[in-house]
């Protein structure tokens, strides 16, 4: 067993995610079992291979730095779920 | 031949000659989704109106003496992670399922320059996790060469929306396999480009170092016409490159003559469905008889492609995914009391089970403790997997391939009862994502049915060949022209 069930609920909180008590043995031995399965990676050679982080050869790309046209305010509301001000309405941050 | 089963170069001939409208053609389209979409599934969402007013448009533009672009007033499906301005895109996720872009994709906007038509958007595994379409929250959709069995994904609805007459051509996206995969389950013609080609601008994002879009289409010809459109750098999407694109219709050679086609030993052993090589293996005899060069490769690092890509990409996935915190758009739980447990609870409620399973796969490789032995070394392998490709195109010109181990299999969950069998078919189309490389996948045959799928993989930018290869044969063979039958016992 790479993770247990308490490992399982402490990664799910990190992704703010839950995992439902009926759910957990299922998902935690379908979890074991792709990491398991990543052990073959072990069988490799890696020492002195670099990462690949992206195909391309990575640059910046800039632009000058010319004002554009972005999504406009209330645009970019459109989709909110509540709107307060003309802003993201949220439930109570700090108790 | 029936309106809804032609291709694009055939249709934008009689458009352009006055012997169709694009109206004409649109209903036809329509007509036919109305009459077997309760059977396929395809579409998640239609736009009847706009795409009626947008084909009328086109037909005063040819009225009134203009040349139009070859997908001018062709109907067309976008699969459901494109964002489209002001049309519903989910991926089919219940955590988007009131979204509506405020902005189009790029290539979305470079076929609305082309005047094309959009008939609405396809279903998808969701968040294009998946290689069946099971995983959508919105329905299932149907293989059209046999209803009880998957179309492939994720571009499920995109593959069968060809396949059954929904759409003259259509769009997907390819992270994994996802636009080869289900063109091979469908008997249609699917290409991923080589990564960077097309604009990530406005695809949901996934694996955003895997993701590319590509076409769909029920001949080479079409996808070389839609590629021609959606290719192409663009300064909203930092990784598409600065490079000039071709025109790809001029690739459409017959000739393969001193062509070199490299086999991959590693893709024809055990786990290949012996009836799907028996397929593979004719077609590299007809490709031998056209008078190419057939030369045996290895690609040593094969077997560790699949648990490599199940580390990267749901560790991008994982970062990708943060977004959706039912703070500014997509689905809220509207009951919870403070910020946190409103962002956790949304996602909880609105993510599926093979979402969550990759994010949480994503976040712990990316863990503290565990980045190096998970994250890091599947960073070094895929070195290696892109270093066994250099290696083997300095020998060959093209590798040839199953596009998938098996052909389309019955439509029973199998994805939540043991999802790493599943994630092991993927073992053909994946390791052309690690590298960045095109990969096309061709009809080439049948078994007991079922489309057989066959993948070229070409050197990076190197389309043409592709093109020219993939072209070669579907004029050489007929299995492009089989229509699918829409039986089963669904």
């Amino acid at each position: 067993m790479k993770v247990t069930e308490k490992d399982v609920k402490y990664i799910a909180a990190l992704s703010r995610l839950e995992i439902s008590e009926a759910e957990m043995p299922k998902f935690t031995e379908q979890f074991n079992q792709i990491l398991n399965y990543a052990d073959i990676l072990q069988k490799v050679d890696t020492t002195g291979i670099e990462p690949t982080f992206s195909i391309l050869p990575l640059y910046n790309v800039l632009r000058e730095d010319v004002p554009q046209e972005g999504v406009a305010h209330e645009d970019a509301l459109k989709n909110a779920p509540a709107v307060h001000n003309d802003g993201f309405k949220v439930p109570r941050v700090i108790e | 031949m029936k309106l809804y089963e032609s291709t694009v170069h055939e249709l934008h001939e009689q458009l352009q000659n006055k012997q169709l409208s694009s109206v004409e053609l649109t209903k036809a389209v329509y007509d036919r989704i109305d009459e077997v979409e309760e059977k396929i599934g395809a579409y998640v969402t239609l736009d009847k109106e706009n795409a009626l007013a947008q084909a009328a448009k086109v037909d005063a533009m040819i009225a009134a003496g203009e040349t139009i672009k070859p997908l001018a007033g062709i109907p067309g499906a976008i699969k459901d992670n494109i964002s489209t301005k002001g049309l519903r895109t989910t991926c089919s996720s219940h955590i988007l399922d009131n979204f509506i872009p405020v902005y189009d994709a790029h290539v979305i906007a470079n076929l609305r320059k082309d005047e094309t038509i959009f008939l609405g958007k396809t279903n998808m595994d969701e968040f294009a996790m998946g290689s069946t379409t099971e995983t959508s929250y919105m329905k299932k959709t149907h293989n059209a060469w046999n209803l009880d069995c998957v179309p492939g994904g994720s571009s499920g609805g995109s593959a069968a929306a060809i396949a059954a007459g929904e759409a003259i051509w259509s769009l997907g996206s390819d992270t994994g396999g996802s636009i080869r995969q289900p063109a091979s389950f469908n008997g249609v013609v699917g290409i991923k480009p080589t990564y960077g080609r097309v604009s990530r601008y406005g695809c949901v994002a996934f694996a955003s170092s895997l993701d590319q879009i590509g076409p769909i289409t029920r001949d080479v010809t079409d996808a070389a016409i839609v590629l021609n459109t959606i290719c192409g750098v663009d300064a909203h999407d930092s990784t598409s490159l600065p490079v000039d694109v071709p025109d790809f219709t001029k690739a459409l050679r017959q000739d393969v003559k001193g062509l070199r086609i490299g086999l991959p030993k590693e893709y024809f052993g055990e786990g290949i469905d012996a009836k799907v090589k028996e397929q593979i293996m004719l077609a590299v005899e007809k490709y031998k008889e056209l008078g190419a060069e057939i030369v045996e490769v290895s690609l040593p690092h094969t077997e560790y492609a699949v648990i490599t890509y199940y580390i990267i990409a749901p560790a991008e996935a994982s970062a990708n995914l943060a977004r959706y915190d039912g703070v500014r758009y997509g689905y809220r739980n509207k009951e919870a009391k403070s910020a946190p447990e409103m962002t956790k609870l949304s996602r909880t409620e609105g993510f599926g089970s093979e979402v969550k399973r990759r994010i949480m796969l994503g976040t712990y490789v990316l863990s503290s403790g565990y980045y190096d032995a998970y994250y890091k070394k599947a960073m070094q392998v895929r070195t290696l997997i892109r270093k066994d490709f250099d290696e083997a195109f300095r020998k060959v010109d093209v590798l040839l391939t199953p596009t998938s181990p098996v052909v389309a299999y019955p439509m029973d969950g199998k994805i939540a009862m043991d999802p790493l069998a599943i994630y092991m078919l993927d073992v053909t189309t994946i390791p052309v994502n690690m590298a960045g490389l095109p990969g096309i996948s061709i009809p080439c045959g049948f078994t007991d049915g079922m489309p057989v799928g066959l993948q070229l993989i070409g050197k990076a930018l190197d389309e043409e060949t592709l093109l020219r290869a993939a072209y070669t044969f579907e004029q050489a063979t007929d299995f492009h022209k089989a229509a699918a039958p829409l039986g089963g016992n669904k």
